[in-house]
């Protein structure tokens, strides 16, 4: 019994190296500079509207941290034609769920519906789009300001280990560089954040021209395009944005922090700065963090956790974003075991995958896996990993949305030499952040420099 | 439930004439709903009586097999709690000619997974894996459901992991509110009120692994469940290949006692010096999956605590800022379950809030306003097309629908039936499984700065209990 009609999804004949993932798509541009894509998938009667705004905490100013987020609660607080609390009243009246997320570079948005009710999504998002301020009061920046305050108490500060979190920009990236705080902000400059901050982040960054909306699922194409084009026409143009354009970030030395928490098993956390997003040498990055620290067979869980079992579990993966990446590896410690000494296979193993290469079985286990991640990917229209958002990702850091198949590309002809290489270039131990996170009282388990 | 709607049909040009202007004056009216309409799943047997349930889905080259065991956490033995968890850990920590580490190469190359774990009342191992290598995957599956070999090295390393991990639970202050609320409510007397501890995990043997799989992986207590790109023709004959081997066996017995309803009410609170938050569990027994409440329960949930513009989010985050954000939920067991609501509040306000908690509890048993209702019921309704988008998402449906021993048809009906939720079935709800004076409370926080407001609202007799209190002395490692 068929289910599901087939449909959009073009996937030639499978052997499980050779695929070729299509997802295709319409695209066009609005007179006001909105830049729309469009897919169908009939999987079922929803659809997802998914909206990026190339803006992210990486814009702020100094002393406003945390803004951009801050800014992504209040577009949910109502605009000019929807009055507070009705945003998500009428969304959820029609059966649809939605949310938000920030990161260094953008804010996304997205509404999931049935299939009946993309006019609904295109209202709300073209309001606030286009009259966000008419609306705004000063109770509902301070509304916002104490959810984000506890959104931050409840991410990081009540969490084990969280605190660490917000240390680590300030000590990997310059002063002036926009990576250099977390985009949660710091309290305070969450409590000076103003409605003017609002009224100016608005008109400068939250245009049309520095926005991509995204429709992916039930859809009928060209009745989809006449719905984006009625709604989005009276949104005014705007003043085009200079994205930023910060000088490469390099660590020019060693830096070793040691902070308590109310943990019980000490941590080891080494970061690098790496390639950028969709750069040279992030894939190889990416599968150097796969073969690290992904799965029982992986170098450090092998070592580690399963052989010696000084590690309770081990992560290494690669970040990245639109102007850097970040490398990381975190160990969680047994007890009493010194992070001096998890340190030291750590390295040990960077050495080892420094000067001689990952066997081809190796490799293969780790690009396998991701090739299977994408054909999962791809079943979802919704939500933060669904098509619609990675459409949207996708043009933003490519210029291409149905950038799937190239970047599955991109692992599949990293050969194991060039992971030594990668990892030889930018896994240097004199430029990197060692952190070690240790229980309250426990200094002396952190990891010391010979 | 289907709003009746005229597609907007305006007269008003843009100058250049391409598009109509918006209307911006209200919400859009909505065409008519698209209806779900699912087929009956493929049921079949294989040779050996194993059962087989089978949904087809062909835009994506990958296909999920689940075996579903129907023993789950609660069935463990007395003093042993935590083995079905830890059994299903070591299923795949070598089987067949296999090591750990081997079992594990072999299916990353293949690029499928194959995960085992369990649940409160079922156990699964789930592969998910690129129809091109799905023989391969199910050679490997197979091998680990009927030829694991629990090697004594690797019940020794995965109980030291379990320790650790139990040593990290202190850390935790939601792993406390969970664990302090299901043992004060359920008590040790109850198979839900009793937990994995430092004594019951060094306590397993191979013997009791051995057994819970005997016992447990028998045709009458399993189910495969089958979704993605595979028809029952080219499903079968591989199924067959491996599983026919599978033991033929009736399910055992299990003690699955109803537990008895809170009575009156009682604060217990958890000290977590320099807690930055306080996290708050409040509850008490709800239906079990089978109460004919069922719909009505889950259209009340939706309006309390169980979406974003639920009253308890609405009140704690939106009116007070109190909390990023707060929720409840029913657990729907066959037997009555707990009703939790919950949030993680800032410290300085733990008194308020919970305060707060017990005015919606309060309130929800009140007329529920038109709009606040129907949105409760689309909501609920309209979004349930999201259980069947994935082959995950299917197979994870198909697996409730065994569990709660649910008629085909039923996922058809569910739009239908909470669409037809009265008001007066909402309060009889909350009426019946709100009852803020029979309730549970359970506050995880910093005891010297919450102790003074949480006693100032007067809600009941305050206990003080340390971590130790609830997860017991740390395991010495």
């Amino acid at each position: 019994m068929k289910l599901y009609s087939v449909i959009t999804l073009l996937l030639c004949a499978l052997s499980a190296n050779a695929q070729k993932i299509k997802v295709p798509y319409e695209q066009f541009t609005l007179p006001n500079g909105l830049n729309v894509i469009l897919h169908q998938d009939k999987t079922i009667p929803r659809i997802s509207v998914n909206v990026w705004y190339f803006v992210g905490s990486g814009s702020e100013k100094p002393g406003r941290t945390g803004f951009a987020h801050l800014f992504e609660h209040i577009l949910f607080e109502g605009s000019k034609n929807v009055p507070e609390g009705k945003f998500d009243e009428w969304l959820e009246a029609a059966g649809a769920n939605n949310n938000g997320s920030t990161t260094e570079d953008r804010t996304n948005y997205y509404e999931d519906l049935p299939a009946n009710a993309l006019d609904l999504a295109l209202f709300l998002e073209s309001d606030r789009m286009g009259f966000l301020l008419a609306s705004l009061t000063d109770s509902t920046v301070d509304g916002q300001r104490d959810v984000v305050k506890n959104e931050r108490r409840q991410s990081y500060e009540n969490r084990p280990y969280g605190k660490a979190n917000l240390e680590l920009p300030a000590l990997l990236y310059p002063k002036d560089h926009p990576y250099s705080w977390p985009v949660i902000g710091t309290m305070a400059d969450l409590t000076a954040a103003s409605r003017q901050d609002v009224a100016d982040f608005f008109t400068q960054y939250y245009i049309p021209g520095n926005a991509s909306l995204c429709i992916a699922g039930d859809i009928d194409l060209a009745q989809a395009r006449k719905a984006v084009e009625k709604w989005f026409s009276d949104v005014p143009a705007g003043k085009t944005v200079l994205p930023p354009h910060p000088a490469a970030a390099v660590l020019t030395e060693e830096k070793r922090v040691v902070m308590e928490d109310k943990v019980q098993l000490p941590r080891l956390q080494m970061i690098w700065l790496s390639p950028a997003n969709f750069q040279p040498g992030s894939a190889e990055m990416e599968l150097l963090g796969s073969l690290l620290g992904g799965g029982k067979n992986s170098r450090l869980y092998k070592r580690l956790v399963y052989d010696l079992q000084i590690a309770q579990n081990v992560s290494a993966f690669q970040n990245s974003s639109k102007f850097s990446g970040e490398f990381y590896i975190a160990v969680t410690a047994r007890p009493g075991i010194g992070l001096s000494q998890i340190e030291q296979i750590v390295q040990e193993e960077i050495d080892k995958i420094t000067s001689e290469s990952a066997t081809d079985r190796e490799l293969a286990r780790v690009v396998n896996q991701y090739e299977s991640r994408f054909l999962t990917q791809i079943e979802r229209s919704g939500g933060f990993s669904g098509k619609a958002n990675q459409l949207n990702e996708y043009f933003f850091y490519t210029g291409n949305p149905d950038y799937f198949n190239e970047d599955l590309q991109r692992y599949k002809s990293v050969d194991p030499a060039d992971i030594s290489a990668a990892a030889r270039k930018y896994l240097r131990s004199n430029a990197r952040i060692v952190m070690s996170i240790v229980p309250e009282g426990k200094k002396d388990l952190a990891a010391t420099k010979k | 439930m289907k709003k009746i709607c005229l597609l907007v049909s305006f007269t008003l040009w843009l100058v250049g004439g391409f598009a109509q202007m918006p209307d911006r004056s209200g919400p859009p009216a909505l065409s008519q709903v698209k209806n779900l309409s699912l087929p009956v799943p493929v049921r079949f047997t294989l040779s050996n009586g194993l059962k087989v349930v089978l949904m087809e889905k062909h835009n994506v080259p990958m296909v999920q097999v689940n075996l579903l065991i129907q023993t789950g956490n609660y069935d463990d033995p007395v003093g042993k709690e935590g083995l079905a968890s830890f059994a299903m850990d070591v299923l795949d920590e070598g089987a067949g000619n296999f090591t750990a580490l081997q079992l594990a190469d072999e299916i990353e190359l293949l690029g499928a997974q194959i995960g085992t774990g369990s649940r409160p009342f079922s156990a699964e191992v789930n592969c998910t894996a690129p129809v091109a290598r799905l023989q391969d995957a199910l050679a490997l599956m197979s091998t680990i459901i009927l030829k694991p070999t629990f090697a004594n090295s690797e019940l020794d390393r995965l109980k030291k992991l379990r320790l650790n991990a139990l040593l990290q639970n202190y850390d935790d202050p939601s792993t406390i509110a969970q664990r302090a609320f299901n043992q004060l409510m359920f008590t040790e007397a109850s198979p839900y009120g009793r937990f994995a501890n430092d004594r019951t995990i060094r306590s397993y043997v191979r013997e009791d692994l051995v057994a819970f799989h005997t016992t447990n992986f028998v045709t009458g207590n399993s189910t495969l469940i089958v979704a993605g790109d595979v028809t029952k023709q080219s499903i079968q004959p591989l199924l067959e290949k491996y599983f026919a081997a599978y033991p033929k066996g009736n399910a055992t017995n299990k003690a699955r006692p109803v537990p008895a309803q809170v009575k009156g009410r009682s604060i217990y609170v958890i000290d977590k010096p320099g807690a930055a938050q306080s996290v708050i569990s409040i509850g008490r027994l709800g239906p079990a999956r089978n109460d004919p409440s069922y719909y009505a329960v889950n259209v009340m949930n939706t309006i309390l605590g169980g979406s974003f513009t639920s009253r308890l989010n609405s009140n704690l985050r939106e009116k007070h800022g109190y909390a990023y954000g707060a929720s409840s939920s029913f657990s729907f067991w066959n037997t009555p379950s707990p009703f939790v609501a919950s949030s993680s509040v800032q410290t300085d306000v733990t008194g308020p809030a919970l305060g707060e908690f017990i005015i919606e509890f309060d309130k929800i048993r009140t007329p529920i306003p038109t709009d606040e209702l129907s949105r409760g019921k689309n909501y609920n309704a309209l979004g349930y097309a999201r259980l069947f988008e994935t082959n995950i998402d299917l197979a994870g449906t198909l697996g409730s629908q065994i569990l709660y021993q649910l008629p085909d048809g039923y996922f058809n009906n569910y739009v239908g039936k909470i669409l037809a939720v009265t008001e007066q079935e909402v309060m009889a709800a909350a009426n019946q499984f709100v009852v803020s004076d029979n309730m549970l409370i359970v506050i995880v926080g910093d005891r010297a700065k919450i102790e003074a407001g949480i006693l100032k609202l007067n809600l009941g007799n305050v206990n003080f209990l340390s971590i130790e209190d609830v997860l017991g002395k740390k395991p010495a490692l």
